[in-house]
Protein backbone atom coordinates (compact mmCIF):
# COMPACT_ATOMS: atom_id res chain seq x y z
CA UNK A 1 0.00 0.00 0.00
CA UNK A 2 2.67 2.52 -0.95
CA UNK A 3 1.48 5.97 -1.77
CA UNK A 4 3.28 7.47 -4.74
CA UNK A 5 2.04 11.01 -4.26
CA UNK A 6 3.10 13.15 -1.36
CA UNK A 7 0.20 14.51 0.58
CA UNK A 8 0.28 18.29 0.33
CA UNK A 9 -3.18 19.22 1.61
CA UNK A 10 -3.72 21.50 4.58
CA UNK A 11 -6.31 19.36 6.32
CA UNK A 12 -7.01 21.82 9.15
CA UNK A 13 -7.82 24.46 6.56
CA UNK A 14 -10.03 22.01 4.64
CA UNK A 15 -11.90 21.08 7.81
CA UNK A 16 -13.04 24.67 8.12
CA UNK A 17 -15.00 24.16 4.89
CA UNK A 18 -17.12 21.50 6.63
CA UNK A 19 -19.10 23.15 9.43
CA UNK A 20 -20.78 19.88 10.43
CA UNK A 21 -17.47 18.54 11.71
CA UNK A 22 -17.20 21.25 14.33
CA UNK A 23 -19.46 19.77 16.99
CA UNK A 24 -19.41 17.48 19.99
CA UNK A 25 -21.32 14.21 20.14
CA UNK A 26 -21.97 12.72 23.56
CA UNK A 27 -19.65 15.32 25.02
CA UNK A 28 -16.71 14.50 22.76
CA UNK A 29 -15.54 16.08 19.51
CA UNK A 30 -17.16 14.31 16.55
CA UNK A 31 -15.07 11.88 14.53
CA UNK A 32 -16.93 11.15 11.31
CA UNK A 33 -15.78 7.87 9.78
CA UNK A 34 -18.97 6.93 7.89
CA UNK A 35 -17.94 8.49 4.61
CA UNK A 36 -18.64 5.42 2.50
CA UNK A 37 -22.30 5.84 3.43
CA UNK A 38 -22.22 9.54 2.64
CA UNK A 39 -19.60 12.19 3.11
CA UNK A 40 -20.03 15.68 4.49
CA UNK A 41 -20.65 18.75 2.36
CA UNK A 42 -18.31 21.72 2.07
CA UNK A 43 -19.58 25.29 2.34
CA UNK A 44 -19.34 26.01 -1.40
CA UNK A 45 -21.78 23.14 -2.09
CA UNK A 46 -24.14 24.27 0.66
CA UNK A 47 -23.96 27.81 -0.72
CA UNK A 48 -24.65 26.61 -4.26
CA UNK A 49 -27.89 25.07 -3.00
CA UNK A 50 -28.98 28.19 -1.15
CA UNK A 51 -27.90 30.43 -4.07
CA UNK A 52 -30.19 28.45 -6.35
CA UNK A 53 -33.20 28.71 -4.04
CA UNK A 54 -32.54 32.33 -3.11
CA UNK A 55 -31.65 33.51 -6.57
CA UNK A 56 -33.04 31.59 -9.53
CA UNK A 57 -35.33 28.75 -8.52
CA UNK A 58 -37.39 27.90 -11.60
CA UNK A 59 -38.40 24.87 -13.59
CA UNK A 60 -36.07 24.15 -16.45
CA UNK A 61 -36.19 23.74 -20.23
CA UNK A 62 -39.75 24.96 -20.70
CA UNK A 63 -39.89 28.46 -19.26
CA UNK A 64 -39.11 31.48 -21.39
CA UNK A 65 -38.53 33.83 -18.48
CA UNK A 66 -35.25 34.98 -17.00
CA UNK A 67 -35.13 32.66 -13.98
CA UNK A 68 -36.01 29.62 -16.09
CA UNK A 69 -33.17 30.43 -18.44
CA UNK A 70 -30.74 30.86 -15.57
CA UNK A 71 -31.81 27.58 -13.97
CA UNK A 72 -31.65 25.73 -17.29
CA UNK A 73 -28.19 27.09 -18.00
CA UNK A 74 -26.92 26.05 -14.56
CA UNK A 75 -28.51 22.62 -14.90
CA UNK A 76 -26.94 22.00 -18.30
CA UNK A 77 -23.61 23.41 -17.13
CA UNK A 78 -23.62 20.68 -14.50
CA UNK A 79 -24.13 18.10 -17.22
CA UNK A 80 -21.06 19.41 -19.04
CA UNK A 81 -19.11 19.35 -15.77
CA UNK A 82 -20.03 15.70 -15.25
CA UNK A 83 -19.14 14.93 -18.86
CA UNK A 84 -15.70 16.36 -18.24
CA UNK A 85 -15.41 14.59 -14.86
CA UNK A 86 -16.01 11.23 -16.53
CA UNK A 87 -14.33 12.17 -19.80
CA UNK A 88 -17.45 11.15 -21.69
CA UNK A 89 -17.37 11.71 -25.43
CA UNK A 90 -20.81 13.33 -25.72
CA UNK A 91 -22.77 15.50 -23.28
CA UNK A 92 -25.92 13.57 -24.17
CA UNK A 93 -24.38 10.49 -22.57
CA UNK A 94 -24.89 11.99 -19.11
CA UNK A 95 -28.29 11.13 -17.62
CA UNK A 96 -29.23 12.61 -14.27
CA UNK A 97 -30.78 10.09 -11.90
CA UNK A 98 -31.63 10.01 -8.22
CA UNK A 99 -28.55 7.98 -7.36
CA UNK A 100 -26.52 4.87 -8.13
CA UNK A 101 -29.40 2.50 -7.35
CA UNK A 102 -31.72 4.47 -9.61
CA UNK A 103 -29.18 4.28 -12.45
CA UNK A 104 -28.78 0.51 -12.14
CA UNK A 105 -32.54 0.04 -12.07
CA UNK A 106 -32.89 2.22 -15.15
CA UNK A 107 -30.47 0.04 -17.09
CA UNK A 108 -32.00 -3.21 -15.83
CA UNK A 109 -35.50 -2.05 -16.62
CA UNK A 110 -34.85 -0.55 -20.05
CA UNK A 111 -31.80 -2.18 -21.58
CA UNK A 112 -32.48 -5.41 -19.70
CA UNK A 113 -36.15 -5.75 -20.63
CA UNK A 114 -35.53 -4.82 -24.25
CA UNK A 115 -32.39 -6.81 -24.99
CA UNK A 116 -32.14 -9.67 -22.49
CA UNK A 117 -34.24 -12.80 -22.66
CA UNK A 118 -34.62 -16.39 -21.65
CA UNK A 119 -31.34 -18.19 -21.02
CA UNK A 120 -29.19 -15.07 -21.36
CA UNK A 121 -26.60 -14.86 -18.63
CA UNK A 122 -25.86 -11.85 -16.44
CA UNK A 123 -22.66 -11.81 -14.39
CA UNK A 124 -22.29 -9.90 -11.14
CA UNK A 125 -19.81 -10.48 -8.29
CA UNK A 126 -19.93 -11.67 -4.69
CA UNK A 127 -18.94 -8.22 -3.43
CA UNK A 128 -21.90 -6.38 -4.91
CA UNK A 129 -24.07 -4.04 -2.92
CA UNK A 130 -27.70 -5.21 -2.83
CA UNK A 131 -28.54 -2.48 -5.33
CA UNK A 132 -26.38 -4.25 -7.91
CA UNK A 133 -27.92 -7.64 -7.11
CA UNK A 134 -31.64 -7.15 -6.67
CA UNK A 135 -32.44 -5.27 -9.93
CA UNK A 136 -30.79 -8.11 -11.86
CA UNK A 137 -32.59 -10.77 -9.86
CA UNK A 138 -35.86 -9.01 -10.61
CA UNK A 139 -34.96 -8.94 -14.30
CA UNK A 140 -33.97 -12.62 -14.29
CA UNK A 141 -37.27 -13.52 -12.73
CA UNK A 142 -39.20 -11.54 -15.29
CA UNK A 143 -37.21 -12.41 -18.41
CA UNK A 144 -35.87 -15.87 -17.57
CA UNK A 145 -32.21 -14.80 -17.54
CA UNK A 146 -29.59 -16.56 -15.43
CA UNK A 147 -27.51 -14.77 -12.81
CA UNK A 148 -23.87 -15.86 -12.39
CA UNK A 149 -21.59 -14.65 -9.64
CA UNK A 150 -17.81 -14.05 -9.66
CA UNK A 151 -16.34 -15.44 -6.41
CA UNK A 152 -14.08 -13.53 -4.03
CA UNK A 153 -10.88 -14.88 -2.42
CA UNK A 154 -9.90 -14.66 1.24
CA UNK A 155 -8.22 -11.29 0.74
CA UNK A 156 -11.41 -9.83 -0.67
CA UNK A 157 -10.29 -9.80 -4.31
CA UNK A 158 -12.30 -11.06 -7.25
CA UNK A 159 -11.02 -14.34 -8.64
CA UNK A 160 -10.51 -13.40 -12.28
CA UNK A 161 -9.79 -16.96 -13.46
CA UNK A 162 -13.25 -17.91 -12.22
CA UNK A 163 -14.72 -14.89 -13.98
CA UNK A 164 -13.13 -16.03 -17.23
CA UNK A 165 -14.69 -19.48 -16.76
CA UNK A 166 -18.14 -17.89 -16.33
CA UNK A 167 -17.84 -15.93 -19.57
CA UNK A 168 -19.30 -17.48 -22.72
CA UNK A 169 -21.36 -16.53 -25.74
CA UNK A 170 -24.37 -16.78 -23.42
CA UNK A 171 -23.03 -13.89 -21.32
CA UNK A 172 -25.00 -10.82 -22.35
CA UNK A 173 -24.41 -8.46 -19.47
CA UNK A 174 -21.78 -7.92 -16.77
CA UNK A 175 -22.47 -5.58 -13.84
CA UNK A 176 -19.65 -5.16 -11.34
CA UNK A 177 -18.73 -2.73 -8.60
CA UNK A 178 -15.64 -0.59 -9.21
CA UNK A 179 -14.76 -0.35 -5.50
CA UNK A 180 -16.27 -2.49 -2.73
CA UNK A 181 -18.14 -0.43 -0.15
CA UNK A 182 -17.48 -2.91 2.63
CA UNK A 183 -13.92 -4.08 1.87
CA UNK A 184 -12.45 -1.13 0.01
CA UNK A 185 -11.15 -3.41 -2.75
CA UNK A 186 -10.45 -1.64 -6.05
CA UNK A 187 -11.47 -4.05 -8.79
CA UNK A 188 -9.55 -4.36 -12.08
CA UNK A 189 -12.52 -3.07 -14.03
CA UNK A 190 -10.61 -2.44 -17.25
CA UNK A 191 -9.74 -6.15 -17.44
CA UNK A 192 -13.29 -7.11 -16.50
CA UNK A 193 -14.71 -4.87 -19.23
CA UNK A 194 -12.27 -6.09 -21.90
CA UNK A 195 -12.99 -9.74 -21.11
CA UNK A 196 -16.75 -9.10 -21.22
CA UNK A 197 -16.47 -7.31 -24.55
CA UNK A 198 -14.48 -10.28 -25.79
CA UNK A 199 -17.67 -12.37 -25.64
CA UNK A 200 -19.89 -9.54 -26.83
CA UNK A 201 -21.40 -8.66 -23.46
CA UNK A 202 -22.41 -5.18 -22.34
CA UNK A 203 -20.91 -3.86 -19.10
CA UNK A 204 -22.13 -1.64 -16.26
CA UNK A 205 -19.73 -0.43 -13.59
CA UNK A 206 -21.13 0.64 -10.22
CA UNK A 207 -18.97 3.61 -9.29
CA UNK A 208 -20.72 4.58 -6.05
CA UNK A 209 -17.55 4.25 -3.99
CA UNK A 210 -15.01 4.90 -6.71
CA UNK A 211 -16.19 8.27 -7.93
CA UNK A 212 -14.75 10.36 -5.10
CA UNK A 213 -11.48 8.47 -4.84
CA UNK A 214 -10.28 7.45 -8.29
CA UNK A 215 -9.59 9.22 -11.55
CA UNK A 216 -12.35 8.23 -13.96
CA UNK A 217 -12.21 8.01 -17.72
CA UNK A 218 -15.12 6.15 -19.26
CA UNK A 219 -13.57 6.29 -22.74
CA UNK A 220 -10.32 4.74 -21.57
CA UNK A 221 -12.26 2.12 -19.63
CA UNK A 222 -14.50 1.59 -22.66
CA UNK A 223 -17.35 0.81 -20.28
CA UNK A 224 -20.87 0.78 -21.68
CA UNK A 225 -22.46 2.17 -18.51
CA UNK A 226 -21.09 3.85 -15.40
CA UNK A 227 -23.23 4.92 -12.44
CA UNK A 228 -22.55 6.94 -9.31
CA UNK A 229 -24.20 9.14 -6.66
CA UNK A 230 -23.32 12.76 -5.96
CA UNK A 231 -23.65 12.50 -2.20
CA UNK A 232 -20.55 10.34 -1.97
CA UNK A 233 -18.40 12.97 -3.65
CA UNK A 234 -19.11 15.93 -1.39
CA UNK A 235 -22.29 16.70 -3.32
CA UNK A 236 -25.96 16.67 -2.39
CA UNK A 237 -28.16 13.64 -1.75
CA UNK A 238 -30.85 12.47 -4.14
CA UNK A 239 -28.79 13.08 -7.24
CA UNK A 240 -26.81 10.66 -9.32
CA UNK A 241 -25.47 10.04 -12.78
CA UNK A 242 -25.89 7.34 -15.36
CA UNK A 243 -23.29 7.45 -18.10
CA UNK A 244 -24.06 5.33 -21.13
CA UNK A 245 -22.57 5.04 -24.58
CA UNK A 246 -24.69 7.10 -26.93
CA UNK A 247 -25.49 4.34 -29.39
CA UNK A 248 -26.64 2.05 -26.57
CA UNK A 249 -28.72 4.74 -24.84
CA UNK A 250 -30.29 5.59 -28.21
CA UNK A 251 -31.39 2.00 -28.65
CA UNK A 252 -32.93 1.78 -25.19
CA UNK A 253 -36.61 2.51 -24.57
CA UNK A 254 -37.52 5.23 -22.06
CA UNK A 255 -37.95 4.33 -18.43
CA UNK A 256 -40.52 6.62 -16.87
CA UNK A 257 -43.15 8.57 -18.75
CA UNK A 258 -43.99 12.25 -18.59
CA UNK A 259 -42.41 15.68 -18.55
CA UNK A 260 -39.24 16.36 -20.50
CA UNK A 261 -38.96 12.83 -21.92
CA UNK A 262 -41.62 13.39 -24.59
CA UNK A 263 -41.43 15.09 -27.96
CA UNK A 264 -45.07 14.99 -28.94
CA UNK A 265 -48.06 13.39 -27.30
CA UNK A 266 -51.38 12.51 -28.85
CA UNK A 267 -53.75 9.90 -27.52
CA UNK A 268 -52.76 7.72 -30.45
CA UNK A 269 -49.00 7.91 -30.12
CA UNK A 270 -46.21 9.59 -28.22
CA UNK A 271 -42.82 10.29 -29.69
CA UNK A 272 -39.93 10.44 -27.30
CA UNK A 273 -37.42 13.19 -26.84
CA UNK A 274 -33.75 12.84 -27.71
CA UNK A 275 -30.95 11.96 -25.33
CA UNK A 276 -30.46 12.72 -22.53
CA UNK A 277 -34.00 14.01 -21.91
CA UNK A 278 -35.59 10.74 -22.97
CA UNK A 279 -34.55 9.34 -19.59
CA UNK A 280 -35.28 12.38 -17.45
CA UNK A 281 -39.02 12.26 -16.89
CA UNK A 282 -40.70 14.84 -14.69
CA UNK A 283 -39.12 17.82 -12.98
CA UNK A 284 -35.60 16.77 -12.09
CA UNK A 285 -33.75 17.45 -8.88
CA UNK A 286 -32.61 20.85 -10.18
CA UNK A 287 -30.93 22.37 -7.12
CA UNK A 288 -28.93 19.26 -6.40
CA UNK A 289 -27.89 18.81 -10.01
CA UNK A 290 -26.73 22.42 -10.06
CA UNK A 291 -24.75 21.92 -6.83
CA UNK A 292 -22.95 18.85 -8.10
CA UNK A 293 -20.94 21.06 -10.43
CA UNK A 294 -19.71 22.95 -7.37
CA UNK A 295 -18.84 19.64 -5.66
CA UNK A 296 -16.79 18.57 -8.68
CA UNK A 297 -15.04 21.94 -8.74
CA UNK A 298 -14.33 21.66 -5.03
CA UNK A 299 -12.71 18.27 -5.49
CA UNK A 300 -10.80 19.45 -8.53
CA UNK A 301 -9.56 22.42 -6.51
CA UNK A 302 -8.05 20.11 -3.91
CA UNK A 303 -6.81 17.73 -6.58
CA UNK A 304 -8.28 14.27 -6.70
CA UNK A 305 -4.81 12.71 -6.57
CA UNK A 306 -4.06 14.69 -3.39
CA UNK A 307 -7.31 13.52 -1.81
CA UNK A 308 -6.52 9.94 -2.78
CA UNK A 309 -2.99 10.22 -1.37
CA UNK A 310 -4.26 11.61 1.93
CA UNK A 311 -6.89 8.89 2.26
CA UNK A 312 -4.27 6.31 1.40
CA UNK A 313 -2.06 7.59 4.22
CA UNK A 314 -4.97 7.30 6.62
CA UNK A 315 -5.76 3.77 5.44
CA UNK A 316 -2.18 2.69 5.84
CA UNK A 317 -1.93 4.25 9.30
CA UNK A 318 -5.29 2.81 10.42
CA UNK A 319 -4.36 -0.65 9.11
CA UNK A 320 -1.13 -0.57 11.12
CA UNK A 321 -2.78 0.73 14.27
CA UNK A 322 -5.80 -1.56 14.19
CA UNK A 323 -3.62 -4.58 13.45
CA UNK A 324 -2.00 -4.09 16.85
CA UNK A 325 -5.28 -4.68 18.68
CA UNK A 326 -5.52 -8.22 19.95
CA UNK A 327 -8.45 -10.21 18.62
CA UNK A 328 -9.14 -7.77 15.79
CA UNK A 329 -9.31 -9.18 12.27
CA UNK A 330 -9.45 -6.95 9.21
CA UNK A 331 -11.88 -8.21 6.58
CA UNK A 332 -10.60 -7.30 3.14
CA UNK A 333 -6.85 -7.22 2.62
CA UNK A 334 -6.75 -6.53 -1.08
CA UNK A 335 -3.55 -5.14 -2.59
CA UNK A 336 -5.41 -2.18 -4.04
CA UNK A 337 -7.82 -0.49 -1.66
CA UNK A 338 -9.42 2.89 -1.12
CA UNK A 339 -9.74 4.35 2.37
CA UNK A 340 -12.17 1.81 3.77
CA UNK A 341 -11.29 -0.53 6.60
CA UNK A 342 -13.66 -3.21 7.91
CA UNK A 343 -13.07 -5.49 10.88
CA UNK A 344 -14.48 -7.96 13.36
CA UNK A 345 -13.35 -8.39 16.97
CA UNK A 346 -13.32 -11.66 18.92
CA UNK A 347 -16.19 -11.96 21.37
CA UNK A 348 -17.71 -8.57 20.51
CA UNK A 349 -20.76 -7.91 18.36
CA UNK A 350 -20.26 -5.21 15.74
CA UNK A 351 -23.45 -3.53 16.88
CA UNK A 352 -22.11 -3.14 20.41
CA UNK A 353 -18.87 -1.77 18.98
CA UNK A 354 -20.81 0.86 17.05
CA UNK A 355 -22.88 1.88 20.08
CA UNK A 356 -19.87 2.31 22.35
CA UNK A 357 -17.87 4.17 19.70
CA UNK A 358 -20.84 6.48 19.19
CA UNK A 359 -20.90 7.17 22.91
CA UNK A 360 -17.32 8.36 22.44
CA UNK A 361 -18.35 10.63 19.56
CA UNK A 362 -17.04 8.32 16.82
CA UNK A 363 -19.35 7.61 13.88
CA UNK A 364 -18.71 4.31 12.09
CA UNK A 365 -20.96 1.94 10.22
CA UNK A 366 -21.81 -1.50 11.54
CA UNK A 367 -23.71 -4.39 10.02
CA UNK A 368 -23.74 -6.12 6.68
CA UNK A 369 -23.35 -2.89 4.67
CA UNK A 370 -26.10 -4.07 2.29
CA UNK A 371 -23.73 -6.83 1.11
CA UNK A 372 -25.20 -9.88 2.80
CA UNK A 373 -23.85 -12.41 0.28
CA UNK A 374 -20.34 -11.04 0.84
CA UNK A 375 -20.72 -11.34 4.61
CA UNK A 376 -21.88 -14.95 4.09
CA UNK A 377 -18.75 -15.52 2.00
CA UNK A 378 -16.61 -14.55 5.00
CA UNK A 379 -18.83 -16.46 7.46
CA UNK A 380 -19.77 -13.35 9.43
CA UNK A 381 -22.97 -11.41 10.00
CA UNK A 382 -21.37 -8.00 9.73
CA UNK A 383 -18.36 -5.83 10.38
CA UNK A 384 -17.50 -2.48 11.86
CA UNK A 385 -16.34 -0.15 9.12
CA UNK A 386 -14.41 3.09 9.16
CA UNK A 387 -14.23 4.94 5.86
CA UNK A 388 -12.18 8.05 5.26
CA UNK A 389 -12.64 11.35 3.48
CA UNK A 390 -10.34 14.26 2.81
CA UNK A 391 -11.10 15.96 6.14
CA UNK A 392 -10.13 13.01 8.35
CA UNK A 393 -6.87 12.99 10.31
CA UNK A 394 -4.45 10.58 11.92
CA UNK A 395 -5.45 11.99 15.31
CA UNK A 396 -8.95 10.78 14.58
CA UNK A 397 -7.59 7.32 13.76
CA UNK A 398 -5.87 7.40 17.16
CA UNK A 399 -9.22 8.29 18.75
CA UNK A 400 -10.74 5.26 17.00
CA UNK A 401 -8.03 2.97 18.33
CA UNK A 402 -8.47 4.32 21.87
CA UNK A 403 -12.22 3.94 21.44
CA UNK A 404 -11.82 0.31 20.39
CA UNK A 405 -9.57 -0.41 23.37
CA UNK A 406 -12.37 0.96 25.55
CA UNK A 407 -14.86 -1.34 23.77
CA UNK A 408 -12.64 -4.33 24.49
CA UNK A 409 -12.18 -3.31 28.11
CA UNK A 410 -15.93 -3.01 28.60
CA UNK A 411 -16.85 -6.22 26.83
CA UNK A 412 -14.15 -8.75 27.61
CA UNK B 1 -42.15 -4.96 44.60
CA UNK B 2 -44.45 -3.48 41.94
CA UNK B 3 -43.37 -2.78 38.38
CA UNK B 4 -43.12 0.92 39.18
CA UNK B 5 -41.13 0.35 42.35
CA UNK B 6 -38.64 -1.73 40.39
CA UNK B 7 -38.43 0.99 37.74
CA UNK B 8 -37.79 3.64 40.41
CA UNK B 9 -35.03 1.48 41.85
CA UNK B 10 -33.34 1.17 38.46
CA UNK B 11 -33.60 4.93 37.86
CA UNK B 12 -31.88 5.49 41.20
CA UNK B 13 -29.09 3.07 40.30
CA UNK B 14 -28.49 4.75 36.95
CA UNK B 15 -28.46 8.19 38.56
CA UNK B 16 -25.12 7.22 40.08
CA UNK B 17 -23.53 7.35 36.64
CA UNK B 18 -22.81 10.65 34.96
CA UNK B 19 -21.28 9.23 31.83
CA UNK B 20 -23.23 7.32 29.19
CA UNK B 21 -20.32 4.88 28.87
CA UNK B 22 -20.62 4.00 32.55
CA UNK B 23 -24.32 3.36 32.11
CA UNK B 24 -23.56 1.12 29.16
CA UNK B 25 -20.93 -0.72 31.19
CA UNK B 26 -23.56 -1.30 33.89
CA UNK B 27 -25.99 -2.68 31.30
CA UNK B 28 -23.29 -5.00 29.95
CA UNK B 29 -22.50 -6.23 33.48
CA UNK B 30 -26.18 -6.91 34.13
CA UNK B 31 -26.29 -8.94 30.92
CA UNK B 32 -23.33 -11.02 32.02
CA UNK B 33 -25.26 -11.99 35.17
CA UNK B 34 -28.38 -13.12 33.26
CA UNK B 35 -28.65 -16.91 33.42
CA UNK B 36 -28.38 -18.44 29.93
CA UNK B 37 -31.54 -19.66 28.28
CA UNK B 38 -31.62 -23.37 27.39
CA UNK B 39 -30.65 -24.01 23.78
CA UNK B 40 -34.10 -25.57 23.18
CA UNK B 41 -35.80 -22.24 23.96
CA UNK B 42 -33.75 -20.33 21.37
CA UNK B 43 -36.29 -21.00 18.68
CA UNK B 44 -37.34 -18.85 15.77
CA UNK B 45 -40.68 -18.46 17.50
CA UNK B 46 -38.98 -16.88 20.53
CA UNK B 47 -36.65 -14.72 18.46
CA UNK B 48 -37.23 -10.98 18.60
CA UNK B 49 -37.26 -9.56 15.12
CA UNK B 50 -35.98 -6.04 14.61
CA UNK B 51 -32.72 -6.59 16.48
CA UNK B 52 -29.47 -6.50 14.51
CA UNK B 53 -28.24 -9.18 16.89
CA UNK B 54 -30.07 -12.37 17.82
CA UNK B 55 -32.24 -12.04 20.93
CA UNK B 56 -34.78 -14.51 22.33
CA UNK B 57 -37.48 -14.06 24.96
CA UNK B 58 -39.81 -16.71 26.41
CA UNK B 59 -42.40 -16.63 29.17
CA UNK B 60 -43.98 -19.13 31.54
CA UNK B 61 -47.04 -18.69 33.76
CA UNK B 62 -46.56 -19.87 37.34
CA UNK B 63 -49.75 -19.44 39.33
CA UNK B 64 -51.03 -16.01 38.44
CA UNK B 65 -47.57 -14.61 37.67
CA UNK B 66 -45.67 -14.51 34.41
CA UNK B 67 -41.95 -15.30 34.45
CA UNK B 68 -39.65 -14.24 31.62
CA UNK B 69 -36.47 -15.80 30.26
CA UNK B 70 -34.24 -14.13 27.78
CA UNK B 71 -30.89 -14.36 26.07
CA UNK B 72 -28.86 -13.03 23.17
CA UNK B 73 -26.17 -14.45 20.97
CA UNK B 74 -23.04 -14.53 23.17
CA UNK B 75 -21.31 -11.50 21.67
CA UNK B 76 -24.31 -9.16 21.77
CA UNK B 77 -23.85 -8.05 25.33
CA UNK B 78 -25.68 -4.74 25.26
CA UNK B 79 -28.81 -6.45 23.95
CA UNK B 80 -28.46 -9.06 26.65
CA UNK B 81 -28.17 -6.36 29.30
CA UNK B 82 -31.29 -4.64 28.00
CA UNK B 83 -33.20 -7.93 28.10
CA UNK B 84 -32.05 -8.51 31.65
CA UNK B 85 -33.31 -5.06 32.71
CA UNK B 86 -36.70 -5.71 31.16
CA UNK B 87 -36.88 -9.12 32.82
CA UNK B 88 -36.04 -7.55 36.17
CA UNK B 89 -38.92 -5.08 35.78
CA UNK B 90 -41.58 -7.33 34.29
CA UNK B 91 -40.84 -10.87 35.46
CA UNK B 92 -42.94 -12.20 38.33
CA UNK B 93 -45.79 -9.82 37.66
CA UNK B 94 -49.42 -10.41 36.71
CA UNK B 95 -49.99 -10.67 32.97
CA UNK B 96 -52.44 -7.76 32.86
CA UNK B 97 -50.00 -5.55 34.79
CA UNK B 98 -47.31 -6.43 32.24
CA UNK B 99 -49.64 -5.72 29.34
CA UNK B 100 -50.52 -2.31 30.78
CA UNK B 101 -47.11 -1.33 32.15
CA UNK B 102 -45.80 2.14 31.39
CA UNK B 103 -42.05 1.58 31.11
CA UNK B 104 -41.02 5.11 31.97
CA UNK B 105 -37.61 3.99 33.23
CA UNK B 106 -36.32 3.58 29.67
CA UNK B 107 -36.17 7.29 28.78
CA UNK B 108 -35.46 8.26 32.40
CA UNK B 109 -32.20 6.31 32.66
CA UNK B 110 -30.99 7.86 29.43
CA UNK B 111 -31.41 4.74 27.35
CA UNK B 112 -33.17 6.76 24.67
CA UNK B 113 -29.72 7.42 23.25
CA UNK B 114 -28.98 3.72 23.29
CA UNK B 115 -32.22 2.88 21.53
CA UNK B 116 -31.38 5.38 18.82
CA UNK B 117 -27.94 3.87 18.46
CA UNK B 118 -29.41 0.40 18.23
CA UNK B 119 -31.46 1.92 15.47
CA UNK B 120 -33.44 -1.13 14.53
CA UNK B 121 -35.90 -0.58 17.35
CA UNK B 122 -34.57 -3.70 19.00
CA UNK B 123 -35.44 -2.55 22.52
CA UNK B 124 -38.92 -1.48 21.43
CA UNK B 125 -39.41 -4.92 19.88
CA UNK B 126 -38.35 -6.61 23.14
CA UNK B 127 -40.85 -4.51 25.12
CA UNK B 128 -43.56 -5.22 22.58
CA UNK B 129 -42.94 -8.98 22.73
CA UNK B 130 -43.06 -9.05 26.53
CA UNK B 131 -46.27 -7.05 26.60
CA UNK B 132 -47.74 -9.35 23.97
CA UNK B 133 -47.00 -12.28 26.30
CA UNK B 134 -48.77 -10.32 29.06
CA UNK B 135 -51.82 -9.70 26.86
CA UNK B 136 -51.96 -13.29 25.68
CA UNK B 137 -51.79 -14.75 29.19
CA UNK B 138 -54.21 -12.14 30.56
CA UNK B 139 -56.78 -13.23 27.98
CA UNK B 140 -56.06 -16.87 28.71
CA UNK B 141 -56.79 -16.29 32.40
CA UNK B 142 -60.15 -14.75 31.52
CA UNK B 143 -60.89 -17.70 29.26
CA UNK B 144 -60.09 -20.19 32.01
CA UNK B 145 -62.22 -18.36 34.52
CA UNK B 146 -65.18 -17.88 32.21
CA UNK B 147 -65.43 -20.33 29.32
CA UNK B 148 -68.52 -18.55 27.95
CA UNK B 149 -66.21 -15.71 26.90
CA UNK B 150 -64.13 -17.98 24.71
Amino acid sequence: MQSAIENTLDIEQIRRDFPVLDQTVNGRPLVYFDNAATNQKPLPVIHALTRYYEGYNANIHRGIHHLAEQATAAFEASRRAVQSFLNAKHWEEIIFTYGTTDGINLVAQTYGRRFLGKGDEIIISTMEHHSNIVPWQMLCEERGCILKVIPVDDNGELILEEYEKLLSERTKFVSVVHVSNSLGTINPVKTIIDLAHGVGAVVLIDGAQASSHLELDVQALDTDFYVFSAHKLYGPTGMGVLYGKKEILDAMPPYRGGGEMIKEVTFEKTTYNDLPYKFEAGTPNIADVVAVKTALEYMAGLGKENIAAHEHDLLQYATEQLSELEGLRIIGQAKHKIGVISWVMDGIHHQDTGVILDQQGIAVRTGHHCCQPLMQRFGITGTTRASFAVYNTKDEVDRLVTGLRRVQKMML
Amino acid sequence: MTINEKQDEIIEEFDLFEDQLDKTQYIIDLGKKLPPMPESARTDQNRIMGCQSKVWVDAELKGDRLHFYGDSEPTAQISKGLVSLLIRVLSGEKPEDIANADLYFIPRVGMGNLITSLRSGGLASMVERMKAFGRAYAQQTVTVQDPSNA
